[in-house]
């Protein structure tokens, strides 16, 4: 019986790159090397998990739900005020680097629908206006 | 705005609940082993080490017919039975905490509010089983979970409730809170092992189940974050007493989602048995705008589609399984007489498709041709012919799917065309104003 952490080794290195939120190849290598197990078995795994990503991204991750509770209270506007905001299609990075939007499933913030994630925090009952807000709070980084 | 810190924190919480998981939520600082300890924390598993043998801790959960509260139900002393009688010295208990069941979010409640239950009652089921080794694979986007239960895991080892020869009985079993990384399908537990194991969440063919085979083919209990918080109460006052809520055939209290077209949202405790019209009014506070029901979506999105008529069905096992639902997840979604069906089931379709793994034909093409189909109706291209198609694909895939990702994906698309044809057929004869679209 081997521990293999390839999931645990693939968020942390996705983590500890200094401001970069994907994977590079030559780090995938590592993780496989590490955990004794194939490259492809990585490549895989990387590829497999919505929360990795091996191509580069913004400073910080937009995780919209769109899912029904959400959907019922009208996540597609806030979508939309979203795509609006950064000028970006569902799985862009603004052009200032700082955001990637990207649809999530089922945050579990139903009681707050609609609901997003930005990096590790939740933000719920938004609206078309509080999105402009809270992006303009998250690049200056407060 | 950011959402207040966690859901524990919810304010005007409906009264009439029986609150035997939720009990200190929102009401303990979950970050505080001693109020846990204060609030008879540990005490369950201080007793069952200090006076019951395994066999007698899974003859008291067989007394109390806990049935698994992650959706399928599944009697959990049989499961532990399982995994006890099965030979070899290393076995495992996985908490299932990969709550991603649209319109879900009890786990969550449990696992930010009162941490240390969940982790009393892995160690209650690695005693009873003979596990010495347990993971809780929570799903990687619910950071405050993850946090909490690291901190309950470490405090609880200072302590001495985990780690080696726990208070000194000889009993040795320590945990690990894992992250998963974002997708649905690793709530099937084969998926979920194969994920822990480091590979693709794609599920495993049984049998054998994970109790002769799981985590690294050894003997695996897999039990969802509510099922294992119901067990500290049920060591504590025995099987009868837990036995004695709610009604035949589920027993026990179960936590429901409320979401949707309600007065109030959140999760509520209440016994099996009342009907869901009851749990709408009393703890939801009725629809919204005091708008008219149009139906319900019980269980989450691969759970059932109800009427408003239907509403009166007691919300257990059996009053449910003659209309052909179940409690699920313990989702109740609630649309009122404005919402469009239509639209409901062409969101929920969109999610499968996305989170199909791909690992079978019928789950992986079928809801694509699905969405395919929807969209073609919706833009007013459809025809009766489109109807008959999408019955013949949700059949096939409930029928051939691999696992019961794609098994139940098409459940609320199949009952929404017999149960609300006509709104297809509106959206048929182009009333495009009725499909929202």
């Amino acid at each position: 019986m081997k521990k293999n952490t390839v999931i645990e080794d693939l968020h942390r290195t996705q983590e500890t790159e200094k401001s970069k939120t994907y994977l590079e190849s030559v780090k995938m290598q590592d993780v496989a090397r590490e955990c004794g197990v194939p490259a492809a078995q990585v490549y895989g795994v990387a590829t497999f998990y919505t929360m990795f990503s091996t191509k580069p991204r913004g400073k910080h991750i937009i995780r919209i739900c769109c899912n029904l509770a959400c959907h019922l209270e009208g996540a597609d506007s806030i979508v939309d005020a979203l795509k609006g905001k950064l000028g970006v299609e569902m799985g862009g990075t603004s052009k200032d680097g700082e955001f990637t939007l990207e649809q999530s499933s089922c945050l579990g913030l139903c009681a707050e629908a609609p609901a997003m994630m930005i990096d590790g925090q939740t933000y719920g009952s938004l609206t078309p206006e509080s999105v402009g807000k809270i992006l303009d709070t998250v690049r200056k980084g407060a | 705005m950011p959402t207040s810190k966690s859901h524990t924190d919810k304010k005007n919480i409906p009264g009439g609940q029986n609150r035997l998981v939720l009990g200190s939520v929102g009401v303990i600082n979950p970050e505080s082993i001693d109020e846990y300890i204060a609030a008879k924390g540990y005490d369950a598993l201080k007793k069952a080490l200090s006076a019951m043998k395994p066999a007698q801790v899974i003859a008291e959960v067989k007394t109390s017919e806990l049935r698994g509260r992650g959706g399928a139900g599944f009697p959990t002393a049989i499961k532990w039975a399982g995994a006890a009688n099965e030979k070899g010295d290393v076995k495992y208990v996985i908490c299932n905490a990969d709550e991603g069941e649209p319109g879900t979010f009890k786990d969550r409640a449990i696992m930010e509010g009162d941490p240390h239950k969940l982790i009393e009652g892995m160690a209650l089921a690695g005693y009873a089983t003979g596990a010495s080794k347990g993971y809780i694979y929570v799903r990687g986007e619910y950071t405050l979970s993850i946090a909490r239960l690291a901190k309950a895991a470490a405090d609880a080892r200072a302590k001495g409730f985990l780690g080696a020869n726990i208070q000194g009985s000889g009993f040795n079993f320590d945990l690990e809170v894992l992250r998963g990384a974002g997708a649905y399908i690793c709530g099937e537990e084969s998926a979920l092992i194969e994920s822990i194991e480091g590979k693709r969440g794609e599920p495993r063919l049984k049998p054998p189940y994970p109790v002769q085979k799981g985590l690294w083919q050894k003997p695996t209990v897999v039990n969802n974050v509510e099922t294992l918080a119901n067990i500290p109460a049920i060591v504590l006052n025995g099987g009868e007493w837990y036995r004695a809520i709610g009604v035949e055939g589920s027993r026990g209290t179960k936590v429901f989602c409320l979401m949707g077209d309600l007065n109030w949202k959140g999760v509520v405790e209440i016994p099996f048995g009342a009907p869901l019209s009851k749990i709408i009014k009393e703890m939801g506070g009725g629809v919204k705008k005091d708008r008219k029901l149009k139906g319900v979506i019980l269980g989450g999105v691969s759970g059932s589609l109800l009427t408003a008529k239907e509403l009166d069905t007691p919300v257990d096992f059996k009053s449910l399984a003659l209309i052909e639902s179940g409690p699920g997840s313990g989702a109740i979604i609630a649309l009122d007489e404005t919402r469009s069906i239509v639209d409901v089931v062409d969101n929920i379709a969109h999610f499968f498709m996305h989170e199909s793994c791909g690992r079978c034909t019928p789950c992986r093409a079928g809801n694509e041709q699905i969405v395919r189909l929807i969209g073609k109706i919706r833009k007013g291209e459809g025809s009766h012919a489109d109807l008959k198609k999408l019955e013949e694909l949700g059949w096939n895939m409930y029928q051939t799917s691999f696992c019961p990702l794609g098994q139940t994906a098409p459940n609320i698309l199949l009952q929404s065309l017999r149960k609300y044809r006509g709104e297809w057929e509106a959206c048929l004869a182009g009333k495009k104003e009725k499909c929202a679209c």
